[in-house]
């Protein structure tokens, strides 16, 4: 059994009994065991139900029905509900509660076979970059303990990075797999908005939220994605559109490069990404230069629109039905006000008070309607730079992983994290961030973005750069960190 | 009432969709299930659940506004109320603020007087209903039932185009007739398939601006709204005539205490932050869909009152009584068809049987007595089988026996005496027993004809034709 294996090779081993799906389930649950209260990715990790599923496989296996994923081991964001297991969104509000049903994308991946090892850590209702706003305690950078692994998928992204799992879904409102993915040096696809069932997955910004994979290569994140898409009749907003293809051959493309990103970026990131630029050229790609309007005014389009959003959201978590409530209370007006005071952390309740305000008489106009402006000439920028490019090619983050904490009372510096990622979420296209390099030892991402669903021309670029280069093989030392 | 002022009225009512489910959900709909057995996942509104639009609904909507003649909108959007109470899961109201489904239509209201007024339908809208909170069954305790959480309801506003209680609660009996014919409603009003609210003002007789207006919440039957906005409109000209001023409020109308009361203040607008809901994408409704429903149509009423004035001759005002109702037009249809006149049968219909109806509190729904009794009837009335008086008679009967018209006509003896020579006896006999009033006819008594005439009636058990013994009697009498 080899750590960082992908999936190709786990499929391969486990048809071959190399090793059988109990043996590797309890592989990556000694993983957990021996790091997860240092990193502290995992909120709930389902010993019994994962090597009870991976016995069932094994007693399957040699059948000709098999599916894909069949035996190879998952984590879910705890944000995606799972029947008879706790799913909290990392709050108080529902550290307690059990969802009665599976959401969809836990549906789809476990009839494809995956194992599920637990749940993983993440921002409180997904709002966060950093992973702190989590009522279960930070996750920690698994190249330095000492710094964040981003969010708000950080467990999920410290849980690939670390070993303790080969794939991990995660849920992206503004940046939240890709900003994780590029800090702790993993793979993750935010899909196009539409691409992936949003049905069970608990709402932090129902217009912005996207599931999607995570995982040590573009390969795998194409596997693990393929098991998650799809139209779903209890979803709205899901597309009815076919299913994602990779491209046969490596096609010569037109990548752009937005200039303006890289103005302001950390000269070293940029260096990364010039690298990479330099590769695909050399694969055979063009550049070409393209302009990305309005972007600036990205942030606070993307913060008004979500968090008014998410205002409304949150309210159905009043106490009444399920989730926290006070134990002693006056009247119902006392019983909404201490639930919901006790049951959100701070970072929540700033989000559901700036939400409320966007939305109110006299505000609305101001607020509301304009970033909905905003966000349409985001997307029709993004829109006319893809008549000219196939692929655009960007930074992820502006920073490196930075400390714990460093960031926790500057909450505009957070929200600057996500400068790169929320132009994309806002025109609802597809990006994955994959790994360029190191700055300081950390590693560093990249993102390519494409048009709508076009998800394979961004994992077909992917794969290409990734069979060219080994950032996205190279691995934290846990034991030299951490001590084993 | 005090004619120096004139009252405004306005009405707003929530129509319950008989839909087979809930507007945005799976769950079956459902009246009087045990607390809590009719809500899924989306009804509870569980964490990750999500609303997906129930086509019969928009459907039904549609249709409503087909029906009024309105612009149905091609696309339009969802949007969330939001607001914190028990029995509302989400936090928030699914409804349509900006972009009603339903546009500008017109509703023809037949008032008691027979008259028809155009009331202006401002718009429709779909919406989801909340649960119920139950205060009276815990002690210390409110209990939540979700069974009707996420049950559609359309919500028709009209214009403030009503002067009295009276023609608010017609306006309230024509829409109930209206969603009723279109079958998109069980009209059940005990069970709360139709809520009305009332908006009341009054202004000086003469004025053209509106004066300061209370809602009246949520009242139940067509005389509740009667009753409750006649005592709003003087309770406000009580206020105003000793020079005090309408606060904007709403109001509860108390059936058993038979008054109105204030429930809250309804200050210049609660704020519901009302915004798109993210969840739904726009709904668009294209040409198709509405030339499907207009397909699925019944015929409307007033298609159905031309084709009564083109295909039967009677009057516009008869055929639009018999139109009001979609219960009335189907049995008026059904008597015609079997063969009775139709004027003759309308005149029945909206004459003897709806005075029966009332009577015995029923309505056209379960008239007592079959189109094809009724027909017989007419057409016995027609060939003189029955005379007028004897037709009565008989109605009688049937109104509560299946038994055949022919058969009491039979069995009673009932057919009319006809035979001159049998009536000429008859006439005879009666001249004969009573010389006194010939002689007071014959000195130019005229009147006591009449006398004559009923002692003949009374010989012939009524089977005699009134109109037939009088001239019998004359030309015997030589005057």
């Amino acid at each position: 059994m080899r750590l960082y294996a992908g999936v190709q090779e786990l499929r391969r081993d486990l048809h071959e009994r190399k090793y059988s799906a109990t043996e590797l389930a309890q592989f990556y649950l000694d993983r957990i065991s021996a790091f997860n209260d240092r990193i502290n990715c995992f909120i709930t990790v389902d010993e019994e139900g994962c090597l009870e599923r991976a016995a069932e496989f094994d007693r399957q296996f040699g059948s000709s029905t098999n599916q894909p994923l069949c035996g190879i081991p998952i984590a879910h964001k705890d944000l995606f509900c799972t029947a008879g297991l706790p799913t909290t969104c990392a709050s108080n509000m529902l550290k307690s509660f059990i969802a009665p049903y599976d959401a969809t994308v836990v549906k789809r991946t476990s009839d494809e076979g995956t194992v599920s090892l637990g749940k993983t850590n993440m921002d409180e209702f997904a709002m966060g970059s950093s992973n702190e706003t989590s009522f279960f305690g930070p996750v920690r950078n698994p190249w330095n303990p000492n710094r964040v692994p981003g969010g708000s998928s950080g467990g999920a992204a410290a849980a690939v990075a670390s070993g303790m799992t080969p794939l991990a879904t995660g849920s992206d409102t503004g940046g939240s797999i890709r900003q994780p993915a590029s800090l702790c040096g993993v793979t993750g696809l935010k899909p196009t908005y539409g691409r992936v069932s949003r049905f069970g997955m608990i709402a932090f910004a129902s217009s912005l939220d996207q599931g999607g994979p995570m995982a040590h290569s573009a390969v795998d994140v194409y596997e693990l994605l393929a098991a998650m898409e799809g139209h779903d009749p209890f979803d709205s907003t899901s597309a009815d559109v076919s299913k994602t293809v990779l491209p046969e051959s490596n096609q010569a493309l037109v990548i752009g490069y937005p200039e303006a990103f890289f103005d302001g970026l950390d000269k070293h990131i940029a260096g990364c990404i010039e690298e990479a630029r330099a590769k695909f050229e050399a694969l055979g790609h063009t550049i070409k230069l393209v302009e990305l309007p309005h972007v600036e005014a990205a942030i606070a389009a993307y913060y008004v629109l979500s968090s008014a959003e998410a205002s409304t959201n949150l309210a159905r978590y009043d106490g009444v039905r399920y989730g926290h409530r006070a134990a002693e209370s006056d009247d119902l007006i006392d019983m909404y006000c201490k639930s919901r005071t006790e049951g959100f952390g701070l970072e929540v309740k700033r989000r559901i008070l700036t939400g409320t305000y966007s939305l109110s008489v006299g505000y609305f106009d101001a607020y509301y309607l304009k970033a909905q402006k905003i966000r349409r000439l985001v997307r029709d920028g993004f829109l006319a730079a893809f008549e000219n490019v196939d692929l655009i090619l960007a930074p992820v983050t502006p920073s490196p992983a930075f400390e714990i904490a460093s960031l926790n009372t500057q909450p505009i510096e957070m929200y600057r994290q996500d400068l790169y990622t929320i132009p994309v979420s806002l025109a609802g296209l597809p990006a994955l961030s994959l790994p360029c390099g190191f700055v300081d030892g950390l590693p560093v991402g990249m993102q390519l973005i494409g048009p709508h669903f076009a998800e394979g021309a961004v994992l077909g670029g992917g794969i290409a750069f990734q069979n060219v280069t080994d950032w996205h093989d190279q691995h934290p030392d846990l034991e030299a960190t951490l001590g084993s | 009432m005090n004619t120096a002022w004139e009252p405004v009225i306005g009405i707003e009512i929530h129509v319950q969709l008989a839909t087979e489910s809930k507007i945005f959900s799976s769950t079956p709909v459902e009246f009087g299930a045990e607390p809590n057995v009719r809500a899924n996942l989306v009804d509870l509104a569980m964490p990750g659940a999500l609303p997906v639009l129930n086509e019969e609904a928009v459907a039904m909507a549609v249709k409503f506004g087909l029906a009024i003649g309105a612009e149905i909108s091609e696309t339009c959007i969802f949007d969330r109320k939001n607001y914190f109470y028990p029995d509302l899961p989400k936090g928030y109201q699914i409804s349509q603020f900006e972009s009603p489904i339903v546009g500008r239509g017109q509703l023809p209201v037949f008032l008691d007087d027979g008259s028809v007024r155009e009331i202006s339908i401002t718009r429709a809208h779909l919406e989801e209903d909340a649960g119920k909170s139950i205060h009276d069954r815990f002690s210390q305790h409110t209990g939540i039932d979700l069974n009707r959480a996420g049950t559609p309801l359309l919500e028709v506003v009209t214009e403030p185009d009503m002067r009295s209680a009276a023609e608010a609660a017609a306006c309230f009996r024509q829409l109930h007739a209206l969603v009723s014919w279109l079958e998109i409603c069980d009209g059940n009003l005990a069970e709360g398939s139709m809520r009305c609210d009332a908006n009341v003002s009054v202004r000086p007789a003469g004025d053209t601006g509106f004066g300061e207006r209370t809602e009246i919440k949520n009242i139940n039957s067509f005389r509740f709204v009667e009753r409750a906005v006649n005592h709003e409109i003087e309770r406000q000209i009580d206020i105003l005539e000793h020079g005090g001023e309408i606060v904007r409020e709403t109001r509860q109308y108390d059936a058993t205490r038979d008054m109105t009361f204030s429930m809250r203040g309804k200050e210049l607008s609660d704020d519901y932050r009302y915004f798109p809901d993210p969840d739904l994408l726009p709904l668009r409704i294209t040409k198709s869909f509405r030339d499907s429903v207009r397909a699925s149509m019944p015929e409307l009423p007033r298609q159905k009152l031309d084709r009564f004035v083109t295909d039967f001759g009677i009057d516009r005002e008869v055929a639009a009584r018999l139109t009001s109702d979609r219960e009335i037009a189907t049995y008026f249809e059904a008597t015609v068809a079997l063969g009775a006149a139709p004027l003759l049968s309308a005149n029945w219909i909206l004459g003897d049987v709806a005075a029966a109806l009332n009577r015995d509190e029923r309505d056209y729904s379960d008239v007592p007595v079959s189109a094809q009794q009724l027909a017989d009837l007419v057409k016995r009335l027609e060939d003189q089988t029955l005379s007028s008086n004897l037709a009565k008679d008989v109605f009688d009967t049937i109104w509560s026996s299946d038994e055949s018209v022919d058969e009491i006509i039979d069995r009673r003896g009932l057919r009319q005496l006809s035979d001159v020579d049998e009536l000429s006896d008859l006439v005879q006999s009666v001249v004969t027993a009573h010389p006194e009033q010939v002689e007071q006819i014959r000195g130019g008594a005229t009147k006591v004809m009449g006398f004559l005439v009923g002692q003949v009636m009374k010989a012939s058990l009524g089977k005699a034709d009134p109109r037939q013994v009088n001239e019998l009697l004359k030309r015997m009498l030589n005057i």
